[in-house]
């Protein structure tokens, strides 16, 4: 019976088939307010259940933080937006209409998702210039990328984005020679260039300096609105100094949610992730 | 003249493409007008050699290409060159016809030693050089693009991927060894005797050999600096330095690794039909993991990612392997050892290293 059921919603009149639908290339639609939806998301590695049960939602043009103790699963789970780690169960749509679990990595950054690293990375032997020109949103394929030129309005965009990320005289320097802190702006800066709807930003100020850090914090919250981003850390004077809504990771799922007041007086965070620290 | 564009700003490209004009004029002019005695003159033997030099430096610019701005260190590109030359040396085999040996009209030597009756149907079609010429490119083409979409697609990366290049060339090696393959087994296709009806003897024909293959290898740099001045050059060279972060950055790493391996293959193979005829024979030798080793050792001595610096490696080492061959045959094995190990320690950017730190001083 199963068999017949499952061959009677193949043939649905009202569907069209699995494979005939386009699953790449597609514009992300946010028309109910949510940009990221992952529900019931689980991933094990060897058995340690890296991800468990993680029911997570981003409304469009938000800026959340996402904190949690070490293994708690916030990279992995960046991975899994991303295209990098695939869940054992559970389902990933950016927007209602695209599936990020049938995309590549690249596709998933053409659809509009920009992923900073927690460790900077940047293409150390091109230009500041060469780094955006790269991360430039449009056609990236083979062919099309042989004999791209640049106009003069995409020209234009890499000296705002310059001036956004605040490194307009590095501009000819090669990004290897930048400080660890300007890697880590320009990385933000290519992420600016891709034109993504949401940014995943893990660990921005991680080896940054006070000022860095405010600056950081400003070019973070500016972003906001425009695109949605998602801002993984640790500081956690960073994280109250440009949260307005902050979830607590713990043991690969979600412990808490709220602003930075309520998570703080929250009794099981205080516990597993505030309480040490409070103590340290 | 869009192509000398991407010359701008090649000060080594440019220099490089002006001496290879030059002694494309220079070499013919001075075998043909000067008498032997000439302190000046060149002999027929030495322009085929300096031919053999100018398709393995084709060979390392193609190397250079996949090694110095993708990353990939290929240990087979020997393959490549091989199948090249192989392609050619069938069209070449055809060409004898009745003058062979055993004087069959249609089959070469070595499948009459064999017993067989009739030509094997890989053999057909070699007999038109136009369809030759294709299977140079395409065949190297087709196994680089079969190899490196499975090999590409499962991200093999690093010292693994170098290993199946390797296991590849050491693989094709083994089977052309077979007389069953049906290519003259352990002694190759040789015994050549003439290209396009002009015979392989003629000083003619050894000079235009030798323009050929430097006209190949200015039309190959020129192709190769194209694509490494292109934002498909920036790319490759970002997937080298950080395949993860371009992989996030929306390309795809796979595709754009493919394409250009496959591109670099096909450059190998022309470089291997042209070396044939001019060295008049091609054997399973020519798959040894050691002649891939060695393709890389040029490329390292002249200087990775510059493309010139390769052709110019590929020039030096050969010359003195022909030297050292000659004059003190047991050393030469210990001396390209020497040669790599000091390169590596004392000059990682190859002796167009070198030119290239004086350029930035004064």
């Amino acid at each position: 019976m199963k068999a017949l059921d499952q061959l009677r919603d193949t043939m649905r009149r009202d569907r069209v088939f699995d494979f005939m639908l386009q699953t790449s290339g597609l514009e992300v639609d946010v028309s109910h307010g949510t940009i990221l939806y992952l529900e019931d998301i689980s991933v094990s590695f060897d058995g340690f259940k890296a991800i468990n049960n993680l029911n997570l939602y981003i409304d469009a043009g938000e800026l959340r933080c996402i904190i949690g103790p070490n293994g708690a699963g916030k990279t992995t789970m960046m991975d899994i937006i991303t295209g990098k780690t695939r869940p054992d169960t559970g389902s990933a749509y950016f927007g209602q209409n695209i599936d990020l679990l049938h995309l590549t990595e690249p596709d998933i950054a053409q659809a509009g998702i920009g992923r900073k690293f927690q460790k900077p990375t940047v293409f150390e032997s091109h230009t500041l210039f060469e780094n955006l020109e790269l991360a430039m949103a449009g056609d990236k394929r083979v062919w099309p990328t042989l004999f791209a030129r640049l106009h003069s309005q995409q020209l234009e965009r890499i000296d705002e984005v310059l001036e956004i990320i605040g490194l307009q005289e590095h501009r000819s320097q090669l990004a290897g020679s930048l400080s660890h802190g300007q890697k880590q702006w320009l990385e933000i800066g290519m992420l600016l260039m891709q034109d993504p709807k949401l940014l995943l930003v893990d660990e921005p100020v991680a080896g940054m300096t006070h000022q860095e850090m405010d600056r950081t914090a400003e070019l973070l919250t500016s972003l906001a609105g425009q695109h949605s981003v998602v801002v993984v850390e640790h500081d956690m004077d960073f994280v109250r100094s440009i949260a307005r809504k902050v979830t607590v990771l713990h043991q690969g799922s979600v412990l808490a949610e709220g602003s930075m007041n309520e998570v703080q007086n929250d009794p099981r965070v205080v516990e597993v992730y505030l309480g040490e620290q409070g103590e340290a | 003249m869009k192509m000398l564009n991407v010359l701008k700003a090649d000060r080594g490209g440019q220099i490089f493409l002006l001496l290879l004009l030059l002694i494309a004029v220079a070499v013919p002019l001075l075998n043909q007008y000067t008498t032997a005695d000439n302190p000046l003159h060149i002999s027929t033997y030495t322009v085929a050699l300096l031919g053999k030099y100018l398709a393995f430096a084709l060979l390392a610019v193609a190397v250079d290409l996949v090694w110095g701005y993708l990353g990939i260190l290929s240990l087979g590109h020997g393959a490549f060159f091989a199948l090249g030359g192989y392609a050619m040396g069938m069209y070449l085999m055809r060409q004898i016809g009745e003058r062979g040996v055993y004087g069959d009209p249609l089959l070469p030597d070595f499948m009459v030693f064999l017993n067989w009756d009739s030509l094997p149907w890989f053999w057909h079609g070699f007999d038109m050089f136009w369809f030759a010429m294709l299977m140079v490119m395409v065949v190297p083409g087709v196994l680089a693009f079969v190899f490196g979409w499975l090999a590409f697609r499962s991200r093999v990366t690093g010292v693994y991927l170098s290993i199946i290049t390797q296991a590849l060339t050491y693989a094709l090696m083994l089977a052309f060894f077979r007389n069953e393959m049906g290519f003259g087994g352990n002694n190759g296709l040789t015994d050549f005797k003439d290209i396009l009806g002009f015979s392989l003897q003629d000083d003619s024909t050894r000079i235009a050999l030798f323009v050929a293959s430097a006209l190949a290898l200015a039309f190959g740099y020129l192709a190769c600096r194209l694509i490494v001045t292109s934002r498909l050059g920036r790319v490759a060279v970002a997937i080298r330095d950080a395949e993860d972060r371009t992989r996030f950055t929306g390309y795809k790493v796979e595709h754009v690794k493919l394409a250009i391996f496959t591109f670099s293959a096909v450059l190998a193979g022309i470089a291997g039909a042209l070396y044939v005829p001019q060295v008049g024979i091609i054997n399973p030798g020519e798959f040894s993991p050691l002649n891939s080793i060695e393709i890389v050792i040029w490329v390292a001595v002249g200087g990775r990612a510059t493309l010139y610096g390769a052709a110019a490696g590929a020039l030096m080492v050969n010359y003195g392997k022909t030297y050292f061959t000659a004059a003190l045959p047991e050393v030469w094995l210990f001396a390209l050892g020497a040669l790599f190990v000091l390169v590596t320690i004392f000059l990682p950017k190859g002796v167009i290293g070198l030119f290239r730190a004086k350029d930035k001083q004064t």
